[in-house]
């Protein structure tokens, strides 16, 4: 945060007497020092309320740090170990080393870039169509697209469970709901809204002309989209992707009403969280949160490396 | 030849009624008005990027109303240049032909022909990130000339850009039209520049386009 409100001008100063000879002045002259204090309130006010958000996230990072530390030492002391093997027995070695952690790391891993890559694959043709042509029921459509942004996660669970007692969404319940599948289509339902939103507002900021001109050249609008637009719009697609990721590795309502918190099956990242509360192991639940925190700042720290990387070729 | 004739487009809430101009095959045209006189719409719609509500718009001898503005053969260069940013200035210039198919060594030669017809070769492997004002137009110029259009559509193409550099392009302008004989209809606001590069002048002003030069 860099953010010092600028200093003003000859703050302290004594207001300039008015000019002689000056018609009716409309009431008071504004003074210097007056307007000097108030941008410095101004700017501390703004700081402050602002910061305040700031605050409380690194706040319950730290916390969640110095938790895990704190228990790592009790391990130490209660067992009389060395210091250096807090290294190797802490919270999340423990963590990890378990089986069922395991593998609801790797169920998150793969269902959430399965479920933002179908995201993504349908958010550029959605926010394309939204962004570059006008069409009657736009504003329903935009209106619909926004349901699943608003609507509470246990909802959206629950009609995704109702949705298949219907065919032809039945004829293959069996094979979805609890099981794989499902947890990869709930996470879809909601982070497929963040994408498509993302999509139209890189469309919007692209400059049509340049469709235009692809077109004047004797283009297809299928080729001036896959030649000019999409090239273009790199970036936008990188943050639709990490948008819909973050947002599938959080979900966590849909998936426990249609997936199930199965060990072993349906269970991801949030689940454990869920499930290691339950048995009352909240050094675990902790450690899985952790788990969760370093790869959400790897997915963004990646995204915005490769953004800026090819930022500088251009 | 670009002819337009009583043309009505409808855009918004903004309407032109029943204008006609005729700029004859290998002359340099030039429509001015004020902003929002609507020399840009009427250059959209000769285009194909707007429809014609009424009238009719012929290039060369053919009636082009109707037809997708992919196949009309215009060259076009918008103000801003609205260069490709993930481009090279080479995959500019080689683009149009690519859509074509046409053979790689074909393509060469024809970037090397306008690279140095434009004087942009030590610009062909940048992207436009970077480049002047002036080289984005000569690369928007060059990937418009690329593949020899009948008709060349220029919307204030140097609006943008300093007195010299105007004064300069000015030159470069009038000296490829020469070249290669493309029938141009060039929009602008700018008297100075539509007084330089004018075979015809048109002025738009309350929706009526006159003829200035030469005077019918």
């Amino acid at each position: 945060m860099s953010s010092t409100p600028p200093t003003s001008e000859g703050s302290g100063s004594s207001p300039e007497s008015p000019t002689e000879g000056h018609a009716a002045s409309p009431g008071r002259e504004p003074s210097a020092s007056q307007i000097g204090v108030s941008n410095a309130i101004f700017y501390a006010l703004f700081v402050v309320m602002g910061g305040t958000y700031v605050v409380l996230i690194v706040g319950m990072l730290v916390a969640d740090a110095a938790y895990m530390t704190e228990k790592t030492f009790d391990g130490i002391t209660s067992e009389g170990r060395s210091i250096l093997s807090a290294i190797s027995h802490n919270p999340i070695t423990t963590a990890l080393a378990d089986k069922r952690i395991q593998h609801s790391i790797w169920l998150s891993l793969i269902s959430c870039t399965m479920s933002a890559v179908i995201s993504v694959m349908i958010a550029i043709p959605m926010g394309y169509l939204i962004s570059r042509h006008e069409f009657r029921g736009k504003r329903l459509l935009d209106a619909v697209l926004d349901i699943p942004i608003v609507l509470p996660p246990l909802v959206i669970g629950l009609s995704l469970l109702i949705l298949f007692q219907f065919p032809p969404f039945r004829w293959i319940a069996r094979d979805v709901v609890y099981q794989v599948p499902s947890v990869v289509l709930a996470q879809f339902s909601v982070a497929c809204a963040f994408a498509v939103r993302t999509m139209k507002a890189t469309f919007d900021h692209i400059n049509p002309r340049c469709e235009d001109v692809a077109v004047t050249l004797g283009c297809s609008r299928a080729q001036a989209f896959g030649w000019v637009l999409l090239p273009e719009a790199e970036r936008g697609i990188l943050t639709a992707f990490t948008l819909a990721w973050a947002r599938s590795l959080g979900e966590f309502g849909p998936l426990l009403i249609f997936s199930g918190a199965t060990r072993m099956k349906t269970e991801v990242l949030s689940t454990s969280v869920f499930l290691e509360m339950n048995v009352g192991d909240i050094e675990a639940a902790v450690a899985v949160s952790f788990i969760m925190v370093m790869a959400a700042v790897v997915v963004l720290i990646l995204t915005r490396m490769i953004g800026s990387d090819h930022h500088a070729i251009q | 030849m670009i002819q337009i004739e009583n043309l009505s487009v409808q855009a918004g809430d903004f309407r032109i009624q029943n204008v006609s101009l005729t700029v004859p095959s290998g002359k340099y045209g030039v429509l001015m008005g004020k902003t929002g006189s609507g020399k840009t719409t009427i250059l959209e719609t000769v285009l194909g990027l707007r429809s014609v509500s009424l009238g009719k718009i012929v290039l060369g001898e053919q009636d082009v109303t109707t037809m997708n503005p992919a196949v009309r053969g215009i060259g076009y260069v918008p103000q801003d240049g609205a260069l490709f940013s993930s481009m090279s200035v080479r995959d500019h210039l080689d683009f149009a032909l690519m859509i074509r198919k046409t053979p790689q060594s074909t393509c060469q030669q024809r970037v090397e022909e306008l690279a140095e017809l434009l004087g942009i070769e030590h610009l062909l492997d940048r992207k436009p990130r970077g480049l002047s004002g002036g080289e984005r137009q000569r690369v928007a110029l060059g990937r418009a000339l690329s593949f020899q259009p009948r008709v060349l559509c220029l919307d204030e193409p140097l609006s943008a850009l300093d007195d010299d550099t105007r004064i300069r392009m000015c030159e470069l302008l009038s000296d490829v039209q020469k070249k290669t004989g493309t029938t141009t209809l060039h929009v602008t606001h700018n008297r100075d520049e539509a007084e330089r590069l004018a075979d015809y002048l048109f002025r738009i002003e309350d929706g009526q386009i006159q003829q200035v030069r030469p005077e019918s």
